[in-house]
């Protein structure tokens, strides 16, 4: 899930290697970062280290030549046959060089990487992700350098159809206010932190048809509050779990954490859901999957047959009962004027 | 009454003022301005009344437990600085809270699955891991207590611990480390009065020590063999002033993380104020602390609303430089 933390601690991960770019990387100055590719063939053994891109690199057909993945991968299947070479902020350099790789996929942000990568003459692949667009722009680079663009235009312009098909269906209706949330501490109201008005999240709320309560702070995550969220008054609120695969008795227990902000819009009507599925945190190739699988939540009756094949948990569709409501909201003042 | 004594009690008093006002108006402070005839409605149903909820599940809470972690870590800070005998004792030296945040630090990255309170619970149970370590090492080569080992352990423990902490979260993922890092800057939004509720007994039981401490810390100021001449259990005192100290912290700690600079800035200025009598820098101390610590919450979640500050950060950045003020202004 590396990608969904990079934009999670994106800009904090990329203070510190900014800093280390300014200590280390002086002397790298007027040297070509990018040495010549001198093979007409695409490479043949490749590094990735982030799920998104080795799901972009298996969804255009360079499975074969995937020779390592990150530390987080778990799809496609054909995974957890690749050797494991560590993540986004703690990639195992001597393990990459030691599979002789002639690509590494890196982030923008591993700067270190790149300059060892750099220092021995392998090649990289560079990309960064501020938004839901790049992720068909990488796949159509990516593709370009593997010498398999046929493949990845189909791949991307797939992409490009299927959220446009879900754009189309949700335009014109009504668009609920939706608290995205990635962050909670469990059994408590407390570490909530939501998707705020930029990045990949926001932008696949948006395309599924919500309208983002955090859209005017414009930064990848906030820090929601119970003030901040009685606020904004969601009409329905989504915690993506992408770990946590908790049985149905613990899904209800965490929903009802939520009867403690009664006047919230998303619990007065039990529109709540935990959804426990990776794909909402991987910005790549099943990316339209989960921006429909936000949709159907959002717009129920648009597409009724989907939630038979989803894998999701779709907790939340019975309403908290207005008695426990009622019940909670006396006691949340305990002995209190 | 001597002289300082009755100096002293107007300042106590203006301290528990200052508490109150700051627990009454603080609530009312934030990025969203709430009716007064609104939020104490007996018309509007609770679970219709935004303003209300607002009142009384977001800001109530916290400025309730702002001014429990502040007067306590505040009042703990006092002691382990007379228990000590040294200036620059906070609550935090002698490992209690790198013990607390190795708890938490755990409870996050492996605990994913535990019950609920599973933080503030783990981390109550690493500060007192640390406090049975301390106390063991300190009580073991001496008859009585040392407190030149008790020093050295807390700060060799500190390191490990933090050596440790550092170590869980390298292990844990980014969204843990980030939630990890989050919970070590301080935050006091609880949103409910259950974390406050389970903490008020402990510091209950520390506060009852601490009434007991003041005399025999002010006999223990002028030198320990000093004290013990005058009928002081020393050892008896020490002991009593680790445990409760000590207990005090683990409880503040878990309700709002290891917020920093309130447990040594708070006492120093309260000295300045009322003198060297315990009792007086206890009571005072526990009032403006709680007092410093509701505004300073105050701050953090207004500045750059409606994003949040970590409350840490304001302590220290409020705290330092008003306190080296103070430092070279009064003599």
């Amino acid at each position: 899930m590396a990608i969904n933390h990079a934009t999670v601690v994106g800009p904090k991960v990329r203070g510190l290697f900014l800093a280390f770019v300014l200590v280390v990387g002086v002397n790298l100055a007027g040297r070509t970062l990018e040495p010549p590719d001198l093979r007409t063939l695409g490479p043949s053994r490749i590094i990735s280290l982030v799920p998104a891109v080795t799901e972009m690199l298996f969804a255009i057909g360079a499975g074969n030549e995937v020779v390592g993945v990150s530390s987080y991968d778990t799809f496609p299947p054909e995974v957890t046959s690749k050797a494991r070479v560590g993540a986004l902020i703690d990639p195992d350099v001597e393990r990459i060089l030691s599979l002789k790789p002639d690509l590494v996929v890196v982030y923008n942000s591993q700067t270190e990487l790149m300059t060892r990568l750099d220092r021995v003459r392998i090649p990289t692949f560079r990309y960064e992700h501020a938004g839901l667009a790049d992720i068909t722009s990488t796949i159509r680079s990516l593709g370009q350098r593997l010498e398999r663009g046929a493949q990845a235009e189909a791949v991307a312009s797939r992409i490009e159809r299927d959220l446009e098909a879900i754009r189309r269906s949700v335009a014109g209706k009504r668009r609920p206010r939706i608290a995205l949330l990635f962050e909670r501490e469990p059994g408590t109201l407390r570490n909530i932190y939501a998707s705020g008005g930029i990045g990949f999240m926001h932008d696949m709320l948006e395309t599924a048809g919500g309208e983002d309560v955090f859209a005017d702070i414009k930064r990848q995550s906030v820090q929601a509050t119970a003030e901040l969220l009685l606020t904004r008054a969601p009409d329905i609120i989504i915690e993506v779990h992408t770990f946590d695969r908790w049985p149905e008795d613990r899904i209800a227990r965490e929903r009802a954490v939520w009867k403690a902000l009664p006047s919230l819009p998303a619990v007065r009507s039990g529109r709540i859901y935990l959804l426990q599925d990776e794909r909402l945190a991987i910005p790549g190739p099943r990316v339209a999957e989960a921006v429909k699988l936000l949709a159907d939540i959002l717009h129920p009756a648009g597409q009724p047959d989907y939630q038979a094949n989803s894998r999701a948990i779709l907790a939340g569709t019975s309403p908290l009962s207005k008695d426990s409501v009622k019940k909670r909201s006396s006691a949340a003042l305990p002995r209190l004027p | 009454m001597t002289s300082p004594m009755r100096r002293g009690v107007p300042i106590v008093a203006a301290c528990f003022g200052a508490m109150v006002v700051a627990v009454v108006a603080s609530p009312f402070i934030g990025s969203t301005s709430l009716g007064f005839s609104r939020v104490f409605s007996t018309t509007i149903p609770f679970a219709d009344n935004v303003d209300a909820q607002i009142f009384f599940v977001a800001r109530l809470p916290r400025a309730l437990a702002a001014a429990l972690v502040g007067g306590t870590l505040a009042a703990a800070g006092v002691v382990f600085q007379g228990l000590l005998r040294n200036p620059l004792a906070t609550p935090y030296t002698l490992g209690v809270s790198a013990g607390a945040s190795l708890g938490a630090m755990v409870a996050i990255t492996f605990g994913s699955a535990w019950a609920i309170g599973g933080v503030a619970t783990a981390s109550l149970a690493g500060a007192f891991l640390a406090v049975a370590i301390v106390y063991a090492l300190a009580a073991a080569r001496h008859r009585g207590l040392s407190t030149t080992v008790m020093l050295l352990a807390g700060v060799t423990l500190n390191a490990f611990f933090s050596a440790l902490i550092l170590f869980v979260q390298y292990v844990s993922d980014f969204a843990q480390t980030y939630r990890a890092l989050r919970w070590l800057m301080g935050d006091l939004d609880v949103a409910s009065y259950e974390p406050i509720l389970y903490a008020l007994p402990l510091v209950g039981v520390a506060f009852a020590g601490f009434a007991w401490l003041a005399r025999p810390l002010n006999l223990m100021s002028a030198g320990i063999d000093a004290a013990a001449t005058r009928g002081v259990e020393v050892e008896r005192v020490q002991r009593g002033a680790f445990f409760a100290a000590s207990l005090a912290t683990g409880a503040a700690v878990s309700v709002g993380g290891p917020i920093g600079f309130v447990g040594i800035i708070v006492p120093h200025l309260v000295r300045l104020l009322v003198g060297a009598d315990h009792r007086l820098v206890l009571p005072a101390s526990t009032f403006f602390g709680a007092a410093f610590l509701v505004a300073c919450d105050a701050l953090a979640r207004t500045v750059i609303a409606p994003i949040e500050l970590p409350v840490g950060i304001i302590t220290a950045v409020i705290g330092g430089p008003f306190f080296l003020w103070l430092l070279i202004t009064r003599r």
